[in-house]
């Protein structure tokens, strides 16, 4: 076996707990499917016939009982439940099933939508032997008025620093602006083994990765590092530059920042693998040099090599935060258009009242069991499952949920409506947030210009905001 | 185009099973050899529609994707394949690869892009992924190792054809290992089976190439003289491995290695040598001859011995050869037993490799020249691998069984032959 898929649904979305505070990211409908049907559909349309999926308990059984999230996932799912109140990081999830880890894995987050090539991930770690290899793309502007936030202004979002070598595949630097407190500095022995390195700020981190079975293996015994994003690709990252043997003096890593895992040397972290000595024979006999203009080797005579590959085409979303979520609905019905195994927009089951044809857009989608009135307008909307929309409903750059019911006359602009609220007689959203359960009375007015509202627990009366 | 081939007693049939296990009718050919020739290989009949057929549904069979052609092909070498880099095969197949051993998924894509280059480095990574899939074989129960292990391969040996035209040396390579998994007594057991062939394994890497690349170096410092100019071409391991073992011994020589595009491979040479310590001279092939008059020799390396005499090797070699002649310089070929070849060829275009055509492209000063080539009609690239030099130009040939002429090379395949039966 080559490859296992390790899906980690174990997260709790701490970015947009106005959506999660009820239902679990994993199961946040992103264009009437569970976010995490996304990345499982994509590990199944490339071939893999199994996956371990990490989630906790409160997901497994809604994916298990929940008839309205069914996932038709023809692949073997082995679901691993962790505590979720537990402190648990990506990489202390991949220790704790460690024992079922038998080969290299592919490591996806479960809020990943993507349409990329597969294999040009794998590709670049198989050909190269790599101990990891990632995905990046590039960043693009949401466009979308997010409901909540002030104006356009963002929320200072810490950027990652990207260093590649010239091809623009070989990872050479990677950090966060958080651990560069005195600026970014790069070390003597990367810069005089690549002279040439790209920096990328823009860049986003899919979340993505094929690690080496000895990475797990490492994990496994080095109980210091929980994360695989902050921790583990970082320190790969560096270690492919760190000295050879204990023994050489450290003259160029003086200015190391982080000194609490130099212990280990690069022979440590060297993951042989079977029959290395015939491997090397055949490098040494092969006429190929990854880069020219100094006189090493292949790789720089270098065993732990990290990768990346950067997408600039092509979509990829990790929803993580509100924005995200919005973009990601918004793309998702372009996303279906174009698959082959197309989903009905308008799903069957869907009561249309065949009076006045509600009028459609032809970008929204609409779920299974609803029941759509007519004299409706519905635009570049995502409707969920069993909600109801009755008359002269105008529903426009929105998303609702599943069993939300709308009455009469809404109109209900740029907003996002969670499962089972109900909106009332006449009622007038823009760009609002309203959550699960809630209902909003008759006629009511939750719109301003300047502030955008959000809807929470408390129950609402008319014009609180 | 099909070269040298007797034909004796035309109007006789015989049946011949070939390698599918299937009867059938072939007329009987007879080369000067004495052996019985078969079929014409599949990649070099591209422009025949029947054997495309022929080759598509064995793919199938197998369940191996077939990579499709790329570009425009110059009408000369329009029955040979052309493939691009940027479209490998894997696309085609599933991400844990099932059908295929993962080390030889890895293989074919390092072939493919060409991060393992040159024959021995071809041989040598092509064994030691057999030595994976034979340490992972487990025999089906009612199946007999002998016969389902050389099943098992033949899908691996397509796939890897496809992701590039396998070499003379790895044909070789394998015709041995499965003459070795067929020679196995059925009644050792799995594991004994197993071991013994990762040992016939190793035993033919030592011999055939670490042991046979020792006896050449020093057959060929005996040629190696103080004070001589040496000129090289491309990277050849063998090559680069004996001048790196003269200058060890203390012979004082300078190199001039030449170089051409679109491969740029004497840069890696260049570094080899020099990282040793052996002082050099780089040039273009495109200055051959005027920097000849300063050589005493020509070292060439070789991809496969031809069995009437012709080396084959990286395209220019034959350039070199015949501007060396033209100087009445002395060319020494450097070539291992185990890539003599049966085959005969006369002249490249029968029977050659067709590198990416967007290889040719490169950007000078911000422009890029041949960026829409596809969109010019009938404008071909052609980037040759191979071609073939005549013995006229070779003057010796230094293998592990001594220093030979080119003409001896039948010779010495007639008594491999005799030592395999």
């Amino acid at each position: 076996m080559e490859l296992q898929a390790v899906l980690m649904a174990a997260g709790g979305g701490s970015r947009m707990t106005d959506l999660t505070y009820n239902t679990p990211k994993p199961m946040l409908p992103v264009g009437n499917k569970p976010l995490m049907w996304y990345p499982l559909n994509l590990l199944e349309r490339v071939g893999f016939e199994e996956v371990i999926v990490i989630t906790t308990r409160e997901v497994h059984k809604m994916m298990s009982t929940d008839p309205k999230t069914k996932l038709d996932i023809k692949m073997k799912l082995d679901v691993v439940c962790i505590q979720e109140d537990g402190d648990m990081g990506t990489a202390d999830a991949l220790r704790h099933i460690h024992q079922k880890v038998k080969t290299d894995i592919l490591v996806v987050s479960c809020d990943l939508i993507t349409d990329v090539a597969l294999h040009e991930v794998v590709d670049l770690f198989r050909a190269h032997n790599a101990t990891v290899a990632m995905l990046m793309s590039k960043a693009h502007e949401f466009t979308e008025t997010v409901p909540g936030q002030k104006g356009k202004k963002k929320t200072a979002e810490q950027r990652d620093f990207v260093g590649v070598d010239q091809s623009g595949k070989r990872l050479l630097f990677m950090a966060n602006e958080a651990d560069l407190e005195d600026g970014l500095i790069v070390r003597r022995s990367i810069i005089r083994k690549h002279p040439r390195m790209h920096i990328k700020t823009g860049l986003v981190d899919a979340h993505l990765y094929c690690l080496k079975k000895a990475v797990v293996d490492f994990l496994a015994e080095n109980k210091s590092i929980s994360s695989i994003r902050g921790e583990l690709v970082p320190f790969l990252v560096r270690k492919q530059f760190s000295k050879m043997t204990s023994g050489q003096k450290r003259m160029d890593d003086t200015e190391t920042v982080d000194q609490k895992n130099d212990g280990l040397t690069n022979d440590d972290l060297f993951f042989p693998s079977r029959d290395e000595a015939l491997l090397q024979l055949a490098q040494e006999r092969s006429c190929w040099n990854d880069h020219r203009g100094d006189m090493s080797e292949a790789y720089h005579g270098g065993k732990l090599r990290c990768y990346v590959h950067i997408m600039d085409q092509g979509l990829c979303y990790r929803v993580n935060t509100l924005s995200a979520y919005i973009e990601a609905n918004r793309m998702v019905s372009h996303m279906w258009f174009c698959h082959r195994s197309a989903h009905f927009v308008v799903h069957p089951l869907l009561m249309l009242h065949f009076v006045f044809h509600p009028q459609m857009g032809s970008d929204s989608m609409i779920g299974a069991g609803c029941h759509v009135a007519d004299k409706t307008s519905i635009k570049r909307s995502t409707i969920g499952i069993s909600t109801t929309v009755k008359e002269k409903v105008k529903v426009t750059n929105s998303i609702i949920m599943h069993g939300v019911t709308i009455e009469e006359g809404c109109n209900i602009q740029g907003s996002v409506i969670c499962s089972n609220a109900v909106i009332g007689r006449g009622a007038d959203l823009k760009y609002c947030l309203v959550g699960n359960g809630q209902r909003i009375e008759p006629e009511g007015d939750t719109y301003s210009n300047t502030k955008k509202s959000i809807l929470l627990e408390v129950s609402v009366t008319f014009g609180l905001v | 185009n099909v070269g040298i081939l007797i034909r004796l007693r035309a109007d006789s049939h015989c049946h011949i099973k070939n390698e599918d296990d299937q009867w059938q009718i072939k007329e009987h050919f007879l080369t000067p050899l004495g052996s019985v020739v078969k079929r014409l290989p599949e990649h070099i009949q591209v422009d025949d529609p029947d054997v495309l057929k022929k080759l598509a549904k064995k793919l199938e069979r197998q369940q191996i994707p077939r990579r499709l052609d790329y570009g425009y092909k110059v009408s000369l070498f329009s029955h040979l394949l052309q493939y691009s880099r940027k479209a490998p095969l894997t696309q085609q197949l599933s991400i844990p690869s099932a059908v295929i051993h993962p080390a030889i998924v890895r293989l074919g894509l390092q072939y493919s892009q060409g991060i393992v280059a040159g024959s021995n480095a071809r041989s040598i990574a092509l064994l030691h992924a057999f030595k994976q899939v034979i340490s992972d074989y487990t025999t089906p129960s009612n199946e007999e190792l002998s016969r389902d292990l050389v099943n098992k391969l033949k899908p691996y040996i397509s796939f890897l054809n496809q992701c590039r035209p396998l070499s003379a040396s790895m044909g070789n390579a394998i015709k041995y290992i499965k003459k070795e998994i067929s020679n196995i007594p059925s009644q050792f057991k799995e594991d004994d089976a197993k071991k013994k062939l990762l040992n016939c394994i190793e035993c033919f890497i030592e011999e055939k190439i670490v042991l046979a690349a020792k006896a050449i170096a020093k057959s060929s410092i005996e040629k190696i003289n103080d004070g001589d100019v040496i000129l090289v071409y491309g990277c050849s391991s063998l090559v680069n491995h004996i001048l790196c073992e003269a200058f060890e011994k203390g012979r004082k020589f300078r190199v001039i290695v030449v170089d051409s595009r679109p491969r740029l491979e004497g840069r890696e040479a260049l570094r080899r040598l020099v990282q040793k310590g052996i002082s050099c001279t780089y040039v273009l092939i495109s200055a051959v001859s005027y920097i000849l008059p300063e050589v005493s020799k020509v070292f060439l390396g070789a991809h496969a011995l031809l069995a009437n005499g012709y080396v084959m090797s990286r395209v220019g070699t034959s350039q070199i050869a015949l501007v060396a002649k033209a100087f009445n310089v002395p060319v020494l070929v450097c070539c291992e037993t185990y890539k003599f070849c049966e085959r005969v060829q006369t002249d490249s275009f029968v029977s050659n490799e067709l590198d990416d055509p967007d290889d040719l492209i490169v950007t000078r000063k911000g422009e890029t020249q041949l960026k829409d080539w596809q969109q010019v009609p009938r404008l071909g690239l052609l980037n040759l691998v191979y071609d073939v030099t005549p013995p006229d130009f070779v003057d010796l040939v230094i293998t592990d069984l001594g220093m030979i002429p080119c003409t001896s090379v039948p010779v010495v395949l007639r008594v491999k032959n005799v030592d395999l039966l």
